[in-house]
């Protein structure tokens, strides 16, 4: 194994993404996200030596649309697809954690 | 031991578009919940965002609002996280080409100016709003999307004051610029702060902690105040002000734990591939730049200056645009400016207080204030009679219409008044008496039995030579 990650990094990785592993699942993984890893690897072969760096593969630039404001009226849908409404609300699990982020 | 503080600010302002910054959702308060929302909002799977140009026109404007440099090729970055209120699971903000970089504005504390750094500026979108209840919480993501742009201070700010000096500084700017309410109290302005303190001399920076709740500017500066003082106090008893998020507690003015932070964040940013990128022309910049309206230190400068006011006065009015292009068009009617400043200093904000109005939402108009003051300055009507007219144009009617129909007019003809002072004199000789034996007060008696008699309407200047001349005699 060529050490491109460890089990804490796994770990790490798994709880950012809410999942939850056993110690024997840990043991499983790690390994083969470190095979993944060395997959992608393969990429750093190629000589960018010349290219400049961008933030997208597309090849399209300035697409917007204008301030106009338009009402889909697809609450009521979106709503009945929810795993729970009340009043108009998406009913949720009580969220203890107050942290607000944007 | 002597302490240097270091204040940083994260200012988020809500923008006020018809739509939302990558749907075509309305941004309106008040509707329904999740009435303005689709399935872009809910981050369905499919599903592209589209970038809405009025958003990207006004964070150039607000970048050029606030001496910023605007990046112009600029694109927007995913950062990741997990919460109910936040459908994708994934913010789209800006990161590595924020669209306004490198600002400042000019605050002044106590008659010192000086020069605070912004760092950065960048548009991304608002999540939505949770409510908690027993067991459960309910999520409502109409402002899911709403605009916003935040703008992250350098560490220049040191001191609470001057915290408060900057975030009115940086309102008034954008206030100014028409792109946002900038109000706090509604949420379209809010306030995160982090604060550190440091021994006078030491390189590095202290410790900062970061203060939550602060629902205005001055709880910023108060609790930033307590904050202060606190790490101060742990220091010097030796201990190490820890990394933590705590919470401003108003009644008390103190600040309280919340949660102490492990580690960095781990956001996991990358450029977001669903839209693509933005490259800022300077035939745009210069065009937003060209319709920016001028700024609240100009118009100062301009109010003092050119139009005589002092400078509390110009402050005043520059607190919001609305009002300063009120006062601007009452003044280019001919008013006077220093009449025109004190009618919206007092009488007008004092009527907006009471009916907690914005001024647009009035019906007063710059014509009928500067018709209003030029009555009172041709002589017309006195100040007294002027309370009356001005009750009049708050419900849109005309003043010289007014004072003719309700025979508002101040008498100053003294061919007129003289009789009137004659039957008063006559009539009160005590007054005269007393006025001879040195009692000035007798004057004040004399010319409030003319105005009994003249109903309020003779001219207060006018009665005064005329009655002295009289008295002596």
């Amino acid at each position: 194994m060529a050490n491109r990650i460890n089990r804490d990094q796994v770990q790490h990785v798994a709880s950012l993404a809410k999942l939850e592993f056993t110690e024997a699942q840990l043991d499983a993984f790690t390994p083969q996200l470190d095979d993944i890893i060395g997959l992608f690897e393969t990429l750093s072969e190629v000589d960018t030596d010349n290219v400049e760096a961008t933030s997208s593969v597309s090849d399209q630039l300035n697409v917007m649309r204008e301030d106009v404001a338009d009402n889909w009226g697809q609450s009521q849908a979106l709503l009945k697809n929810a795993p729970d409404a009340a009043r108009g609300f998406i009913k949720v699990p009580a969220i203890i954690d107050e942290s607000e982020d944007n | 031991m002597n302490f240097e503080t270091t204040i940083g600010l994260e200012v988020h302002i809500e923008l006020k578009t018809n739509s939302k910054i990558f749907s075509p959702s309305p941004v309106a308060y008040g509707a329904d919940p999740n009435a303005n929302t689709n399935v872009i909002d809910w981050g369905y799977p499919g599903v592209l965002p589209t970038t809405n140009k009025g958003v990207v026109a006004d964070g150039i404007i607000a970048a050029l609002a606030l001496h910023a440099t605007v990046e112009k090729h600029t694109h927007f970055d995913r950062k990741n996280y997990f919460y109910p209120d936040n459908p994708k699971a994934y913010q789209i903000t800006q990161s590595d080409k924020p669209i306004g970089h490198d600002g400042w504005v000019e605050i002044d504390v106590d008659g010192v100016k000086k020069k605070i750094g912004i760092s950065e500026m960048h548009i991304e979108e608002d999540a939505g709003k949770n409510t908690h209840e027993r067991d459960y919480s309910y999520v409502d993501l109409n402002r899911q999307g709403t605009p916003l742009i935040e703008i992250v201070s350098k560490p220049d700010i040191a001191s609470p004051a001057e915290a408060y000096a900057y975030l009115e500084a940086l309102r008034q700017r954008i206030q100014f610029t028409g792109i946002s309410d900038v109000k706090m109290e509604e949420g379209s302005m809010r306030v995160d702060v982090n604060i550190s303190v440091r021994p006078v001399g030491q390189e590095k920076f202290g410790t900062k902690t970061e203060l939550k709740n602060l629902n205005s500017f001055n709880y910023v500066q108060r609790g930033l105040e307590y904050e202060e003082k606190r790490q101060q106090q742990v220091l010097m008893s030796g201990g190490a002000v820890q990394q933590e998020t705590r919470r401003f507690d108003e009644k008390t003015g103190e600040t309280i734990l919340m949660r102490v932070k492990a580690g960095a964040d781990d956001y996991r940013y990358f450029p977001e591939p669903d839209l693509p990128a933005l490259n800022i022309s300077d035939d745009w910049i210069k065009e937003l730049n060209d319709a920016m309206p001028e700024m609240p230190t100009k118009r100062r400068e301009r109010y003092v200056n050119e139009l005589g006011l002092t400078d509390y006065d110009a402050m005043v009015i520059t607190q919001t645009k609305e009002m300063s292009d009120f006062f601007d068009a009452t003044v280019a009617l001919k008013a006077d400016p220093k009449m025109a400043a004190n009618y919206l200093q007092g009488d007008v904000n004092a009527y907006l207080n009471d009916n907690h109005v914005d001024l647009q939402a009035t019906q007063l108009t710059p014509a009928n204030l500067a018709g209003m003051i030029n009555l009172i300055t041709d002589g017309t009507i006195s100040s007294k009679m002027a309370k009356k007219v001005f009750k009049a144009i708050t419900n849109g009617e005309e003043p010289k219409a007014f004072v003719e129909k309700h025979g508002l007019v101040q008498l100053s003809d003294p061919a007129k008044l003289q009789p009137i002072i004659d039957d008063v004199l006559q009539a009160n000789p005590q007054s005269i008496e007393d006025f001879n034996n040195g009692k000035k007060r007798a004057v004040g008696f004399l010319v409030g039995q003319i105005m009994k008699q003249t109903h309020g309407q003779a001219n207060p200047q006018v009665v005064n030579k005329l009655l002295m001349t009289a008295l002596q005699q």
